[in-house]
């Protein structure tokens, strides 16, 4: 175990900055996502949740994977440049980390997602301990400790001082200059945070029933049309997900060529299954469905009973409408139909 | 509100009701519509932010008479939807209900409240129960919905049944704002609306709650268009999205305020809009949308005495 002031927290992140890239939860604008790091920038430890989730580092809103140019009759193709450089990722929940976890079950798979797979291989994990839980959380239902987050070092804050300790050999070099602590304080902070999420209100949802075997039973049953009756078909819950991966691929046409690149898409959206025969999905109720039964039914079933979602409460707080998984959980879980 | 809609659904002027319920918190309010089976779970106090009349739009092709509750501002809404004739006053019963302004839950996490558990009104206070303890905040204008901060007043536009009392919210110039941002200079303007603007994660909540954003089908979702940018091709084109959004709803914006309540990155949209608004009362005189059924806004009606273009080019052009 190691520490640090948190008043000197910056020339921490100033070293690891001078030799590689470095990540954090940075304001801008009065909110806070990470963004790269530099001296300018105001990093706030203190925000539970950024508005988007980590995922950005390793799984960008946008990226192009491949260049045309079209020059006479030869065509020159050039494939994006892959991460080759390892970076840090500093302040990461402990709901966030797992996600990407249950990420690499999607993108380091065959067909292995290069791209991804480059800038898993170069990230560095510091995550960070949630000192207070916020109503939103339900992290611990997905059996993920708020208190021992995880990744390659984990960092607690307690009082003035930030607390690291070390997972991976790539965790101990970041802080090996840092000042040896005893780990006492640490332990009392840990027993605070975990007392805190066993009183948290969503800490006991019952997911009886959301799997493989209870998938018709799931897929039809009625309370669909209450549940998705709000739902303005607005790509919040998709985009501010630390566990939401689906994407499109699209050419954009320079003029001279074209690029490709991959984006993040919803399946919120109605453009979401467009095919060129037709659209499978109608409704919004259809497309709300599908992500609550992918997140709870289809990807459990496929992945040793993991579900894709982690927690982390962003839906539960940024939904316009109130409407979220929470919700989902208790109308359809805690029976098996 | 609950019996005088069980009236109505059992007599069978209406077959639905379009109202707020409780979500998975106890603050949380979500438009619902409910029928006599389920009529008592609806809610209405200082928590119920949302507009519900462009819910009737999607309501508009089932069979039958659907009752709605609305709120002063949410009545300029509905007045405008009936003058784009994507509601059919035919098939709506509105009974218009009291406001004194909407408690913005945000703005209470923006004191530092945390892990919020219920949120208890008592005259001008709000008793707030969180995981760390209770808090008190004792006048709950300090934490009102931006929109109620533009309040246009506890009048109901829509002639109908009126149930509750309703408060004007609004102190001082709801443009102050506006003329704020209008006595930068243009850099620093442009850096106060880049830093904004640039927060934008293209989640289109903004577009799909706004009342005015009726299309059936909006042209970035239409991959037809060749310009439905799922992905923004440089680091401007969330920008422009806003830039170009405003300009369409330009005249038909009631500011009802529903893209900031939305905005998961807390932009401040309504200000592009209230700025149009300043910038029409200015060069073509008073205009509120949804004032009234069948208005034709400035933008698309012409009289003699609107000013020439070249006056509204270089401003103010004193109206004849």
């Amino acid at each position: 175990m190691k520490k640090i002031s948190l008043n000197a927290l910056g020339a921490l992140f100033a070293k690891i900055a001078s030799t590689m890239k470095l990540y954090a939860p940075i304001e801008k604008a009065g909110q806070v996502d990470f963004y790269e790091w530099n001296e300018s920038e105001k990093v706030r430890l203190d925000v539970l949740k950024t508005v988007k989730s980590a995922k950005d580092v390793f799984f960008p809103q946008v990226e192009d994977l491949l260049k045309f140019r079209v020059e006479g009759k030869s065509i020159e193709m050039n494939e994006a440049p892959k991460c080759e450089d390892d970076f840090v990722v500093f302040g990461v929940r402990g709901c966030d980390a797992r996600s990407f976890e249950l990420l690499d079950r999607v993108f380091l798979v065959d067909p292995r997602d290069e791209f991804y797979a480059a800038r898993r291989a170069h990230g560095i994990i510091v995550t960070l301990a949630c000192g207070a839980p916020e109503e939103s959380c339900f992290c611990t239902n997905f059996g993920i400790d708020p208190a021992n987050p995880g990744g390659d070092a984990s960092a607690w804050i307690v009082g003035e001082e930030l607390y690291i300790e070390p997972h991976t050999e790539r965790g101990a070099a970041l802080i090996a200059d840092l000042e040896d602590a005893d780990a006492s304080s640490v332990e009392a902070a840990k027993k605070e945070i975990s007392a805190i999420a066993e009183r948290l209100p969503f800490a006991n949802l019952d997911l009886t029933g959301f799997d493989g075997e209870h998938l018709m039973e799931k897929f039809d049953d009625p309370a669909w049309e209450r549940l998705s009756k709000a739902c303005l078909g607005c790509g919040t819950c998709t985009f501010v997900c630390p566990t939401c991966q689906c994407y499109d691929i699209r050419d954009f046409d320079t003029g001279h060529g074209v690029t490709r690149y991959r984006c993040w898409d919803s399946c919120m959206y109605s453009d979401f299954t467009l095919m060129a025969a037709e659209n499978s999905r109608h409704t919004q109720l259809q497309r709300f469905r599908q992500r609550f039964m992918h997140k709870l039914v289809y990807f459990p079933s496929n992945n040793d009973g993991l579900y894709s979602c982690v927690g982390c409460g962003r839906c539960v707080a940024k939904c316009p409408q109130n409407l979220n998984i929470v919700k989902v959980i208790k109308a359809l879980g805690g029976k098996k139909a | 509100m609950i019996e005088r809609a069980r009236e109505l659904l059992a007599s069978g002027e209406v077959n639905r009701v379009l109202a707020w319920e409780k979500g998975e918190n106890d603050f949380d309010r979500t438009p619902a519509v409910f029928t006599a089976d389920n009529v008592d779970s609806l809610v209405y106090d200082g928590l119920c932010g949302p507009n519900l009349s462009k819910y009737l739009v999607g309501e508009m092709e089932k069979e039958g008479k659907i009752l709605v509750f609305l709120k002063p501002c949410d009545s300029y809404s509905y007045n405008q939807l009936a003058t784009e004739h994507r509601i059919d006053l035919e098939k709506v019963v509105p009974i218009a209900v009291g406001c004194r302004g909407k408690i913005d839950v945000e703005k209470l996490r923006a004191k530092g409240i945390k892990g919020i558990l219920s949120v208890t009104e008592d005259g001008d206070k709000l008793l707030v129960k969180t995981l760390y303890g209770d808090a008190v905040v004792e006048n709950r204008k300090e934490v009102l919905l931006d929109k109620c901060l533009a309040c246009k007043g506890k009048e109901h536009v829509v002639e109908c049944e009126v149930i509750g009392e309703s408060e004007d919210t609004t102190e001082g110039d709801k443009f102050g704002i506006v003329a704020k941002l209008e006595a930068m200079t243009p850099d620093e303007r442009f850096a106060f609306w880049r830093g904004e603007l640039s927060k934008c994660i293209r989640c289109n909540a903004c577009r799909n709650v706004c009342p005015a954003c009726s299309c059936v089908k909006c042209v970035f979702d239409n991959p037809n268009t060749g310009v439905a940018n799922k992905a923004a091709a440089d680091d401007f084109e969330e920008n422009m999205f806003h830039i170009i959004r405003a300009f369409h709803v330009a005249g038909r914006c009631t500011d009802c305020g529903e893209c900031s309540r939305v905005c998961p990155q807390h932009i401040p949209l309504h200000l592009l809009n209230r700025k149009f608004i300043k910038d029409i009362n200015e060069i073509y005189g008073g205009y509120q949308a949804g004032a009234e059924i069948g208005q034709r806004h400035p933008l698309e009606n012409f009289d003699k005495g609107d000013c020439e273009p070249s006056v509204v080019h270089v401003r103010g052009g004193a109206r004849k």
